[in-house]
């Protein structure tokens, strides 16, 4: 089979562009296993610095773990009803909501911060726990969690759901749990999935907000790009990847198959 | 399980954008009656059955179940079953868990629950079907369930919004004959809703006809058919022929195509008769046109006969003669079966 040369043409640019963005990513993966960067492969791979890192910044993974699933949580518990009382409302009000509650994506994290650090920054208990920083990833991830919820909770069959509900005696709270939850689980998992994603490796907010007992995965990571050598810098990347590629691919997995479940 | 008289005093209820779907509605509905609410889409019907149920409020009237007050009662309070148009079946529950839905709210035991079920599921005929997905159940199986559903917490009142309008042409007539039936036994106050004539007429003991938000008609099935209260009604429930009075005669009325038979005083200007009531003759009858077109439906023909008015008649006819399309034809006509309106 004869190909034109504009086929060929074509793959050649898609490959060169794939190149482009994956050799970085694969010549950074490489340095954290090289024993001297400067050197190059010739000087032989090693495990040396990775378990360097490891040996540092533990801390750093486990609470940058705990801090996801924190801001999944409490994102959950806030997002869902709002984004059920922002479908229900549906006034000029709620529309006006549902654009503030982007307002600190749009803003740079660090102003954010600021306000925050501004505002509750002379309380010395909660500045200095982890839970200050869970704050700004709650403020920063809500409306990640709010708009896919809200997307669902718009289709046509969910107010007919709940009013058959009604018409079986149910209360309102009880129509939250029984009709409206289980038929959303599909936006919420979206959202999780989204927020969890956000909050591993959200930087600016978190920079400022943190303080040395409280350093995450991201501000652990810019320590030691400014202060160790470059290869412990790239062997904590390889870390994060390590990190986050797994649980990534299985809240995928599993958002996928409750969506398929809810399509038949 | 007996029902319960339904009044509506004076209701009207006005949407945002200020149409009004309901102007002023009285009516009651008896306990025990099946009471069919038939209009063209935009009639004010589904907003007449969801005043009723609770989902909308009336913006100035009263809503009576018996002798208490539901006016201010939400649905989940009115102890109402209902059957909605596309079923609103929980596709995160099986079948079983759907029909005893209203009787965990209550908060029976699940003993009471499942003997419930299985009672329901032998009265809608899918005993074996409890455990299946709702996904996996047919548009008739569907409509059972959600029948079902309504009925398990034996409600004073069962709403309809629909019930068949979703299935195919057979399984429609099927399953019409099958809620007739349902009904009768249980006694239950029963209101639907629907445009289509032929399952209001065989499931109504009454039919409301509605007309822009208010009452066209509220008669039996028969009267409304036989005795239309307007044009509206008439056209609505059936077809109809009208002719227009050209002129009074000595014993008739003179219309384009012949003479009517007509022994009142009055002198109308416009008659009306059902297609089933004009015969087809051979020579001799009271009308003379072509015949332009027709429909063989196995028990009848329908005939389109041009008698140089706007619109050709209808004619349904059972007779075996078959005449050529294009060939001139009588008809006759028996003076009681012309009505006005």
């Amino acid at each position: 089979m004869k190909r034109s040369t504009l086929f060929v043409g074509q793959l050649l640019f898609t490959l060169l562009v794939c190149a482009f963005m994956l050799v970085p990513v694969l010549m950074s993966l490489l340095a954290g296993l090289t024993r001297n960067y400067f050197q190059g492969i010739s000087s032989g791979l090693t495990f040396e610095w990775l378990v360097q890192v490891w040996q540092a910044y533990a801390p750093t993974v486990w609470l940058s773990l705990q801090l996801a699933a924190a801001c999944a949580l409490c994102v959950c518990v806030v997002g869902v009803p709002a984004a059920y009382g922002l479908v229900r409302m549906n006034n000029r009000f709620s529309r006006a909501f549902e654009e503030l509650m982007v307002l600190p994506v749009a803003m740079p994290g660090l102003a954010s911060a600021l306000a925050l650090l501004l505002t509750y920054g002379q309380f010395g208990e909660f500045r200095s726990s982890w839970l200050f920083i869970l704050v700004g990833h709650v403020l920063f991830t809500l409306p990640f969690l709010v708009r896919p919820v809200m997307a669902v909770m718009q289709r046509q069959h969910l107010p007919v759901l709940e009013e058959a509900a009604a018409s079986l005696g149910a209360g309102p709270i009880r129509r939250f749990f029984n009709v409206v939850l289980p038929n959303c689980r599909a936006g919420i998992l979206a959202g999780v999935l989204m927020v969890v994603t956000l909050s591993l490796g959200e930087f600016n907010l978190t920079w400022m907000l943190h303080t040395p007992m409280t350093k995450t995965l991201p501000v652990g990571l810019a320590d030691s790009y400014a202060s160790a050598r470059l290869e412990v810098a790239s062997a904590y990347t390889l870390i994060f990847l390590m990190m986050i590629v797994p649980l990534l691919i299985a809240l995928q997995a599993i958002s996928s198959r409750l969506s398929r479940g809810e399509k038949r | 399980m007996t029902g319960t008289t339904i009044r509506l005093e004076g209701c009207r209820k006005a949407f945002a954008d200020g149409t009004v779907a309901v102007h002023d509605l009285n009516l009651t509905i008896e306990a025990g009656e099946t009471l069919a609410i038939l209009g063209p889409s935009g009639c004010g019907k589904t907003t007449t059955l969801r005043l009723i149920a609770g989902l909308e409020r009336p913006d100035v009237g009263r809503v009576m179940f018996g002798d208490s007050d539901v006016t201010r009662l939400p649905i989940e309070r009115r102890d109402v079953g209902m059957v909605f148009q596309n079923y609103a079946l929980f596709p995160n529950l099986d079948v079983a868990g759907n029909i005893v839905y209203g009787l965990k709210v209550r908060g029976l035991s699940a003993a009471e629950r499942n003997k419930r079920c299985a009672e329901l599921l032998e009265l809608v005929g899918l005993e074996d079907h409890g455990k299946r997905r709702i996904h996996e159940l047919s548009g008739g199986q569907r409509q059972r369930v959600a029948l079902a559903r309504a009925l398990a917490p034996r409600p004073k009142v069962l709403l309809l919004d629909e019930p068949l309008a979703a299935l195919d042409a057979q399984l429609r007539e099927r399953l019409r004959g099958e809620l007739d039936q349902l009904l009768r036994g249980l006694g239950i106050t029963a209101v639907f809703v629907t445009h289509d004539q032929g399952e209001a007429m065989a499931l109504g003991d009454r039919i409301l006809v509605m007309e822009h938000g208010r009452v066209a008609q509220l008669a039996s099935p028969r009267e409304i058919y036989q005795q239309p209260a307007n044009a509206f009604v008439a056209s609505f429930v059936g077809n109809l022929n009208a002719f227009s009075v050209i002129e009074r005669t000595t014993d008739g009325l003179k219309v384009s195509g012949g003479e009517l038979p007509w022994n009142c005083t009055s002198l109308p200007t416009t008659v009306y008769c059902r297609p089933e009531h004009l015969r087809v003759m051979e020579c001799q009858g009271h009308l003379r046109g072509r015949l332009v077109g027709q429909f063989f439906q196995g028990a009848q023909s329908r005939l389109l006969v041009d008698v140089g008015a706007a619109q050709p008649l209808l004619v349904d006819s059972a007779e075996g003669v078959i005449h050529p399309t294009g060939a001139l034809i009588a008809l006759a006509v028996q003076p009681q079966v012309l009505f006005t309106l």
